[in-house]
């Protein structure tokens, strides 16, 4: 928790040096970020304990494949660029580019390219996957609530990500996020938030950063889990895998897991 | 020489009269589940007939198993771990549920709630997966007894080549029922399918099984068992697959299946085999040279060096005896009647079939025995209705020699036990022509007619300390009664490793090996 409290009185000392900041503020940018990654975190302690029988992807492609085999592909793979440019965009600092000799103008217009390509795989996949699992029963009638609530959020944190990427950066004037947003998401790990950088960005970026920390939160609670499971290992593990019935630490009681226990009610 | 222990069946199919009593129990064992609606850990097929699910057994259409690749490494068919990788969000080779048949209910309720003196009130079927009204197009039994052969028994992959000569007239047709469980295989491709890493196969009984809280429905076990025998439950999202009733063999019973089985064809024993072997077996250039690969892969319970192997190994000495009492040893090994089920797959499969012979005994009862003549009863093998060819797609990899060999022996037993039971003059040559002794042919007809319970299946239980061990940890974990100065002190035996009083046996490795040097 020290940290945590460390750094909100860094982050109100700060800002209050450059520019009045109010509890609303202090409490969207940096109270709302710490309790999601604060839920993320234990949340996915608690779900490796106690539920990986429910630990999967969830395919539906034993029931419906024509749609999937076009959606998921495209889907995931625009989603790897995406979040390889956040990785360029907001983790990377601006001086670092600047640095090796990118320009601002050469950054932006990579950024705007790469980014609009991106944006253009992952809204064709989600509304393929979308449209497939509100409209293919048998894919609809396997979605819990927890999925319907992971989509809406991936669908806002989806349009408002490309809207200031293809609006803004490709045919607008241009923003310059990497020295307003990106230093506010890197304090947050360093313990100094600058909280001026996010208040003062458009609406646009707040609500995709506001939305995108509510999934962090969801994110143990729901199938995202599987993105972790990507199992990098099979290609060193032997093709063959041999195991002896050792013994093992029973259950402790009460904390089975989901196991079979809820066949028999809906989806 | 790895000597390692795999249970293993061998299922007789002339004894096979097609009545799905082993289905219907392991189904209300293991798949009688919300999402499993549609699975079926043993089923039993008519062949010829494209199967469950549809033409599964074509590898060019499923990419199932494995094959060679052009520097005759073993190679999984449907590609390297990469190409997995990359292609994990869309499975290019999983068959759909309507490959298998969309699994549905009825609504009962709408008959048991109809008013009195409704005429016909009628059930509609419901779809598992949706809850809707739907129209049964498919299930896993609708070629049941060659139930619209015309229409699809031709399209089975087993019938290439064979085309011009099979008809699906009436009075042309021919037909025999497989019962299918998982292989267990010695080579399981599920296994290195898995992404994961969740599917094993365990070390003590080589029971291939899926670790239901490390798979993450990645579905490539599905797509790469050939045989189609592991399944995914679209309520959990998970693999699930047969389990040989492991629970069941661990307390040397056998399986639901054999247990439950009518016409008792089924047998269940150990194999022992050489680890180091297998994939160098597995591997073997020429497809039809495979059945022999394996055989050669299992080893000889009886030989002192395999014996002292297997001690070294730490195979328990009551497992060694079970070996040497194996009827499934017996039957594919030393009478060598049993095949595996499609070898091409590579994957050295550990249920084995005794190929059938119904059609062409009638033939011969009905001509009679002609001593002077023994080969008159292998010319009928030849007009055998079953092909021979057809047999052979499925059991040898296309050697069709394989197959005449093991029906050869089948007749001249049959010839055998015919002629001493009625007195019939016996050509002394009979059994020599088939390669076995009189005695060699005695011990198969007692095998195959009459074994009782505990000839068929020769199981032997799980090891006692490990139970011990289990059971250790649970009292250690929470009735912690039993350490020293507990309250429930005394009559447990010496202190255990946990610091409680678990029971094991005295001397597990030490147990001398009967009939053998230990010097």
């Amino acid at each position: 928790m020290s940290p945590c409290v460390w750094s909100l009185i860094d982050a109100r000392s700060e800002a209050r040096a450059a520019m009045s900041t109010t509890g609303a503020q202090i409490f969207w940018w940096v109270v709302l970020p710490y309790v999601a990654l604060g839920v993320f975190v234990v949340g996915h302690i608690w779900r490796w304990r106690y539920d990986q029988f429910g630990w999967t992807s969830r395919s539906t492609q034993l029931q419906e494949r024509r749609l999937l085999k076009w959606g998921a592909p495209i889907f995931h793979y625009g989603t790897f660029a995406a979040i390889g440019g956040h990785v360029i965009g907001v983790l990377i600092p601006e001086r670092w580019t600047r640095a090796i000799g990118i320009p601002e103008a050469g950054y932006r217009w990579f950024s705007a390219i790469a980014g609009t390509i991106a944006a253009v795989l992952i809204i064709g996949g989600v509304v393929v996957l979308a449209l497939r699992r509100l409209f293919v029963p048998r894919v609809r009638a396997t979605t819990s609530p927890i999925d319907y609530v992971a989509l809406i959020l991936l669908l806002i944190i989806i349009l408002t990500g490309i809207a200031p990427t293809v609006g803004v950066n490709l045919f607008g004037h241009g923003y310059d996020y990497r020295t307003t947003v990106a230093p506010w998401f890197r304090g947050l790990f360093s313990g100094s938030p600058q909280i001026a950088g996010i208040a003062h960005a458009p609406f646009i970026y707040q609500l995709h950063a506001t939305a995108a920390w509510v999934i962090w939160g969801v994110w143990p609670f729901s199938r995202l889990v599987h993105a972790w499971s990507y199992p990098l290992w099979y290609l060193w593990r032997p093709y063959v895998v041999f195991r002896s019935r050792v013994a093992q630490r029973p259950t402790e009681p009460g904390t089975g897991g989901r196991k079979w226990r809820k066949i028999g009610v809906p989806y | 020489m790895r000597v390692m222990a795999n249970v293993a069946m061998v299922m007789n199919l002339d004894k096979c009269i097609g009545c799905h009593t082993c289905t219907v129990t392991c189904k209300q064992v293991w798949t009688n589940r919300p999402g499993t609606e549609y699975v079926y850990f043993n089923n039993v097929e008519t062949k010829p007939g494209i199967g469950y699910p549809k033409r599964y057994e074509d590898q060019e259409q499923w990419h199932g198993g494995w094959t060679l690749d052009r520097k005759g490494r073993l190679q999984l068919k449907a590609g390297g771990r990469l190409r997995k990788l990359l292609s994990i969000f869309y499975n290019p080779d999983l068959p759909s549920i309507d490959d298998y048949g969309d699994p549905w209910t009825y609504d009962y309720q709408t008959v048991l709630d109809a008013p009195l003196g409704t005429p016909n009130p009628a059930a509609h079927s419901i779809s598992a997966l949706t809850g809707k009204d739907m129209n049964i197009g498919w299930g896993s039994n609708f070629e049941d007894d060659l139930a619209g052969a015309p229409e699809t028994g031709l399209r089975d992959p087993n019938l290439a080549g064979l085309e011009e000569r099979v008809k699906m007239e009436f009075e042309q047709v021919f037909m025999f029922y497989l019962p299918r469980i998982c292989e267990h295989c010695l080579n399981p491709s599920c296994v290195a399918s898995c992404p994961s890493g969740a599917m094993y196969k365990r070390a003590e009984d080589g029971i291939v099984l899926v670790d239901q809280d490390k798979c993450r429905g990645w579905r490539f076990c599905v797509s790469g068992c050939p045989y189609k025998k592991v399944y995914f439950n679209h309520r959990t999202g998970k693999a699930e697959k047969c389990t040989f009733c492991f629970p069941r063999i661990e307390a040397g019973q056998p399986t639901v299946c054999s247990e439950t089985c009518v016409g008792r064809l089924r047998y269940l024993g150990l194999f022992l085999y050489d680890a180091d072997k297998v994939l160098a077996a597995a591997a073997t250039p020429d497809v039809q040279d495979l059945y022999e690969a394996q055989l050669d892969v299992f080893l000889d319970p009886n030989d002192p060096e395999v014996a002292a192997a297997a001690e070294r190994d730490g195979i328990p000495y009551n497992w060694l005896e079970a070996a040497r009492r194996s009827p499934v040893y017996e039957l594919a090994v030393r009478h060598r009647v049993a095949l595996p089920l499609h070898p091409e797959y590579r994957t050295l499969p550990m249920v084995w079939y005794i190929p059938p012979l119904s059609p062409v005994a009638d033939v011969v009862s009905a001509t009679g025995y002609d001593a002077d003549d023994p080969d008159a009863v292998f010319a009928t093998i030849e007009a055998l209705r079953i092909p021979i060819e057809y047999l052979a797609n499925l059991f040898t990899a296309g050697d069709s020699e394989v197959i005449r060999t093991v029906l050869r022996k089948l007749a001249a037993m049959r010839a055998i036990q015919r002629a001493t039971q009625l007195g019939l003059p016996l050509d002394a040559r009979l059994a020599g022509s088939v390669g076995a002794t009189t005695d060699d042919l005695d011990d198969l007809y007692r095998l195959l007619a009459i074994a009782k319970y505990d000839q068929r299946y020769v199981i032997p239980p799980a090891h006692a300390e490990e139970a011990g061990r289990l059971m250790g940890q649970h009292e250690q974990l929470f009735c912690s009664l039993d350490t020293d100065g507990g309250p429930g002190m005394g009559g447990m035996g010496p202190t255990g490793p946990h610091g409680i009083g678990s029971w094991s046996p005295e001397g597990r490795r030490t147990l001398p090996v009967v009939g053998q040097d230990r010097h």
